[in-house]
């Protein structure tokens, strides 16, 4: 479903992603994990399209993203880092934006607009512009528009970032419930978080994957047998040595 | 076409949403008002037609387009949607046309607001109503030019500022290129052929051709062809920048 290949990725002199593959099929939830700074958003973002590979490429439900990019894209629910959207705008136009650019017309909008509200619990918000929202609601407008269109690869960038207790609650219920028929890839450092949603757990440092497990088998490998002592083992080398 | 239509839509209703619009119009008619009644004496001139309105329109729309295209791009990458628009599957020449198209919409609204001018002229007097459609034509195609300039620098920085700044300076090249300021600078040293190049991008020379009534061909596709060198330019630029 989606499958990354060699990707590599420099700023000036420094590599960011260097030679990362990966793949993940259907029915799995990934939770891409890595200190600040190794490579996680910039991996997310040449996968989606917004950036461009140096080498290497990505392919989404077989669609490569540098030569088929809108066939890629169409077949992509994707969440920013920050979730960016349109402040001004309610979350009714939003939505309804979205959903005329990927092509949802009439009823087809409407329904697809429905479920999304009602998996994000937008109810309330629909006729308020999105500046004024909470972190919390602007954060379920970036998920309502990355699943409008029922796509079957999500990339969600720190999905639960800045969320409070009962939010992240409901948005690690979302991602459960939809888990099944999709392929779901999280960057996330909230170890808790990969516990309790992810099927599998990637860690990168400086743009390489250095484990890749299923959250259980990886937090086995460390001494204390948790997944942060691990994380800390494997990522920590220079900030030890300095 | 789904995606430029709702792209249009969206950029086109974003000047409303905020008061963007309504001071833009308000600022626009006023000084289109001040500049023909009150600078340009229109009625001491005694003549029934709109030469002097139209003569004020390069220079007002040296300002206020910029102000109009500045935020098309620079404000996406200021507040990170740009990575939202640009994953959509959208190809980047329609996204890059619909803004575009949705800005000079905007554009056409301000300038057909300007209506009233035309009755008062026809109210005093008999003009040629054929040659203010050619220059109420020109200054659209014009207003164009300016914005597909304003449109290609504001998506090669993030401040809003910066691509105004630019934008102006850029936009009053391409106005004054005939004007003795700028072909003096080249006349000393480059070759005839290279001066003639200079001038013939001037706005106010073709602007001048086309509101003289005189509706040459070469006036009109001077317009149309430098905005499409504008838009091709702003569609590169957007695909530079993924490569970080």
């Amino acid at each position: 479903m989606l499958e990354i290949e060699n990707l590599t990725k420099r700023f000036g002199g420094v590599t960011a992603v260097a030679g990362l593959s990966l793949a993940v099929s259907q029915g799995e939830v990934l939770g891409f994990l890595g200190p600040n700074g190794a490579g996680k958003t910039t991996t997310m973002k040449m996968v989606t399209g917004f950036l461009t590979p140096d080498s290497g490429t990505a392919r989404i439900c077989g669609h490569d993203i540098g030569r088929d990019t809108l066939a890629a894209q169409a077949s992509l629910g994707y969440l920013p880092e920050g979730a960016p959207a349109y402040g001004e705008m309610t979350p009714r136009e939003f939505l309804a934006f979205i959903a005329g650019v990927r092509g949802l017309f009439g009823d087809t909008a409407r329904t697809a607009r429905d479920m999304a509200v009602a998996r994000t619990g937008l109810e309330s918000v629909m006729d308020r512009p999105i500046e004024t929202l909470s972190k919390g609601f602007r954060r379920r407008v970036g998920l309502a528009q990355a699943i409008l269109h029922d796509p079957e690869v999500l990339i969600l960038d720190e999905p639960t970032d800045g969320l409070d207790p009962n939010q992240k609650h409901a948005v690690r219920r979302l991602i459960r419930d939809i888990a099944a028929k999709k392929t779901i890839v999280i960057s996330t450092h909230v170890l808790e978080e990969v516990e309790a949603v992810c099927s599998r757990a990637v860690i990168i440092n400086k743009g390489m994957v250095v484990a890749d497990g299923t959250p259980a088998s990886l937090a086995a490998r460390a001494p204390g047998g948790k997944l942060e002592d691990l994380f800390r083992q494997l990522t920590a080398h220079e900030e030890a040595a300095a | 076409m789904n995606a430029l239509r709702a792209i249009f839509r969206r950029e086109f209703a974003a000047y409303f949403a905020t008061p963007i619009a309504f001071v833009f119009l308000v600022i626009f008619l006023f000084s289109m008002g001040i500049f023909t009644f009150y600078v340009g004496h229109f009625y001491d001139s005694g003549v029934a037609d709109l030469s002097l309105f139209f003569n004020y329109h390069p220079w007002l729309y040296l300002f206020l387009i910029p102000a109009l295209a500045m935020r098309l791009w620079a404000e996406e990458k200021r507040s990170g949607s740009i990575e939202l628009l640009l994953t959509l599957p959208v190809p980047v020449w329609a996204t890059v046309l619909g803004k575009f198209l949705a800005a000079w919409a905007f554009a056409g609204l301000a300038l057909a607001l300007t209506f009233p001018v035309w009755i008062t002229v026809n109210y005093l007097g008999h003009p040629d109503n054929g040659v203010i459609l050619a220059s109420y034509v020109g200054s659209f195609l014009m207003a164009g030019a300016y914005l597909s300039i304003g449109a290609a620098i504001s998506s090669a920085t993030s401040n809003q500022v910066i691509a105004f700044v630019v934008s102006v300076v850029v936009c009053f090249l391409f106005t004054v290129a005939g004007a003795p300021v700028v072909v003096d600078a080249f006349q000393g040293w480059a070759p005839v052929a290279v001066v003639d190049a200079v001038v013939s991008f001037s706005f106010l020379t073709h602007f001048a051709a086309i509101t003289a009534g005189v509706i040459d061909l070469r006036d009109l596709v001077f317009f149309t062809s430098l905005i499409a060198l504008f838009l091709f330019a702003n569609v590169l630029i957007v695909d530079s920048s993924k490569g970080g």
